[in-house]
């Protein structure tokens, strides 16, 4: 039995840029263990719901992901909807689709600057973010905001898109296509990238299945799970798309599976913008006076898979509890089977291939002690702590 | 012996090949700025980095073998100089150099290498040996190509190993590019060339999103300014090695200066171009590469060597 060696990657590391920590034991190049440790960024999101108002909670769960910030908020949006039995007008269901598609194709390129960037493609690193820049365009023309849009509210939507601006972002949706296109055909054609991730960090179907990953890590696999598709929400079921799968079940078919999506999101968008003209111009939420005592679930798909937030409701004005679990919660989980076998090489493309995003899945993290394997603090000793370190702040003041 | 020293401290020593590697690096860095949407550096940003460096705090591994640490830089930067020395001098005094210096400028192309390896190892850090190794693997795969390509070309050359001769026997029969052989040589040598200078496809041993720059994660302050030196002397060296035994040489008179400037150029850009249009290979792919594809290449330009194509 020859000796591993820890390879480290994180909790701050090039490769990453949140942090958290991955340990690799390697026999020379060949990874043979995979552990990883998260809870480096816990911010209690769940606790601090509870103590907003139902209006406010969108603000809060926007900024849980910085990518996918308006997957949050529409999963949200979806549960609170079903507590207090709410209807959407079309055009808002119109609006919330637009943005969230929209969000797609800006974090799809995103991550496929990043792979790029991990593969040492600077390139693909630079033109993937420049062509990124135009989807933020349409973002500020149509809602204001680059990020953090702002766009929900329980019932619809807080800002129309109205119809003189339809055109414009249709002529910035058309530039946006052959852009598309060409970084379609930049990874497909290239001898090299198919090289490097071909038959690299293959996850069967039944990995899949055993593991519970969603989004694009499971479509890559030839499951076609999307709750767009399977549970219909918001204009999905009043546009025509299909899901986007493949069969390669390694990095390049995730590769393969995000860049279709880009391209079906546009076609989805315009749609929208289509039906959208048909219906009437500021109508874009109905009124909520209270919500009832009850509880209810909301699904979306974020680009990275089905965002899921539970609320749980007492007649009073915020939350009783609201849980989040976010795609990379589950799909983090499938690096045990990717990884191992693999060389450092492409154990760091597999673990960008899921696209992980570590804000989102950031849970409590409880401190052991290493020796006798005690558990030193637990949540109410660091609320605890965090108590006094106020108090003691104000006696400062 | 001063004027040992003058060559080797100033002209066409350390001092003109950091001068050049310095301007050189500042055009790889612009161009792939260019090519990539962005502004690119100013054009003393190269020696900015240097001069910054060298006032910067050098922070030794505290588990590691200091003394080796510190010396394997200046081994690189002295073994870089030295071979561009040889390279360069019997391009400015026609037939100075030596009876097999080309041999010995093999060899001194190796140290930098090497140097960094025995550096990151003393290191004792975890990422550093991981890119020591991978650096090993990478050196026997692209060595054996580069020596055959120096055997090709002693063949060419009416079997002489010593420099001058070689651009001799180019001003003669006309620069060795000019064959078939030659132009499958200018590809293999250009492929070592990148391997050498450990960038992209080849940079591996210090790929920056895997192991945070492998062999030189440890070093930091004036240390790392000698390697940054040492290397900015290598991407001079290299392709000024590349001019001299396949393209004839440098010239410095007249019009001699604006070809020799355009050669130069032509090959920076090839390597900087490679560099951008490439993710970065997996190891046993790039030994594949080597072991398979450029051996064979390097092998069918001897074949064509010797029956004069």
């Amino acid at each position: 039995m020859s000796k591993k060696t820890v390879i480290p990657i994180g909790p701050y590391h090039p490769l990453q840029e949140e942090p958290e920590l991955f340990k690799l034991y390697c026999e020379g190049e060949i990874v043979r263990d995979i552990e990883w440790e998260t809870g480096y960024n816990h911010r209690g999101i769940e606790k601090i719901n509870e103590s907003k108002t139902f209006d406010q909670v969108f603000f809060v769960v926007e900024r849980i992901c910085g990518i996918c910030s308006t997957s949050h908020p529409f999963a949200y949006a979806n549960a609170m909807e079903e507590v207090g039995r709410v209807e959407v007008p079309d055009r808002a269901k119109f609006i919330r689709t637009i943005i969230g598609e929209l969000e797609r194709i800006h974090s799809h390129l995103l991550w496929l600057g990043l792979a790029g960037h991990f593969l040492g493609y600077n390139t693909v690193f630079m033109w993937a973010w420049k062509y990124r820049e135009m989807i933020l365009d349409i973002f500020e023309k149509t809602t204001g905001n680059r990020n953090n849009y702002a766009m929900f509210r329980i019932g619809g939507v807080r800002r129309d898109i109205p119809n003189i601006h339809i055109s414009d972002v249709k002529k910035m949706l058309d530039a946006i296509k052959p852009k598309l296109n060409l970084l379609l055909g930049a990874v497909m054609d290239d001898p090299v990238i198919h090289a490097r991730t071909k038959k690299v960090g293959i996850l069967t179907k039944e990995d899949i299945i055993d593991y519970g990953a969603v989004g694009p890590t499971a479509r890559a696999s030839g499951i076609a799970i999307d709750v767009r598709h399977d549970d219909p929400y918001a204009a999905y079921p009043l546009v025509d798309w299909k899901v986007i799968t493949s069969d390669g079940c390694d990095v390049y078919a995730k590769t393969e599976v995000r860049l279709l999506e880009m391209l079906e999101s546009v076609s989805i968008i315009d749609q929208c913008l289509d039906k959208m003209s048909h219906t009437k111009e500021g109508s874009i939420y109905n009124p909520v006076k209270e919500i009832p005592a009850g509880f209810g679930f909301g699904r979306a798909e974020a680009p990275r898979g089905e965002v899921f937030h539970f609320v749980k409701t007492d007649g009073s004005n915020s939350p009783a509890r609201h849980k989040v679990r976010a795609p990379s919660y589950v799909n983090i989980a499938t690096f045990k089977k990717s990884c191992i076998g693999q060389t450092i090489s492409d154990a760091t493309i597999i673990l960008a291939a899921v696209d992980p995003c570590y804000c989102c899945t950031e849970r409590m993290a409880f401190a052991y002690d290493y020796y006798s394997g005690k558990q030193i603090m637990n949540g109410l000793d660091l609320i605890r702590i965090s108590q006094q370190k106020t108090k003691e702040l104000k006696m400062k003041m | 012996m001063i004027k040992d020293l003058f060559y080797f401290l100033i002209f066409p020593g350390m001092i003109f090949s950091v001068l050049m590697g310095g301007i050189l690096s500042w055009s790889d860095r612009k161009i792939t700025a260019r090519v990539q949407f962005r502004k690119g550096p100013p054009f003393l940003q190269p020696f900015y980095d240097i001069g910054k460096l060298f006032y910067k705090e050098t922070i030794l591994p505290e588990h590691g073998a200091r003394l080796t640490f510190l010396a394997a830089p200046v081994f690189a930067l002295f073994s870089a100089t030295l071979a561009n020395v040889f390279i360069l001098l019997p391009s400015i005094f026609p037939g100075s150099g030596f009876k097999g210096d080309l041999i010995v400028v093999f060899y001194l192309l190796t140290i930098p290498s090497l140097s960094y390896i025995i550096g990151s190892l003393a290191s004792g850090n975890p990422l550093a040996s991981l890119g020591a190794s991978r650096e090993i693997k990478l050196i026997m795969s692209y060595e054996l190509t580069f020596i055959l390509a120096l055997a090709c070309i002693v063949i060419k050359s009416g079997m002489s190993l010593s420099i001058s001769d070689i651009i001799a026997a180019q001003q003669e029969g006309g620069a060795f590019i000019g064959s078939v052989s030659g132009v499958l040589l200018f590809i293999v040598i250009l492929f070592v060339i990148q391997a050498k200078l450990a960038l992209v496809p080849f940079d591996m041993s210090e790929a920056e999103t895997e192991i945070a720059h492998g062999v030189f994660i440890e070093y930091s302050g004036s240390a790392y300014a000698i390697i940054k030196m040492a290397r900015y002397i290598m991407l001079f060296t290299l392709p000024s090695l590349m001019m001299t035994l396949l393209m004839g040489g440098f010239s410095l008179s007249g019009f001699g200066i604006l070809w020799s400037i355009l050669k130069l150029v032509v090959i920076l850009l090839l390597i900087t171009l490679i560099r951008n249009t490439n993710p970065r290979l997996r190891l046993d792919q790039a030994m594949r590469f080597f072991f398979i594809w450029m051996n064979l290449i390097a092998v069918i330009a001897i074949g064509l060597s010797i029956i004069k194509l």
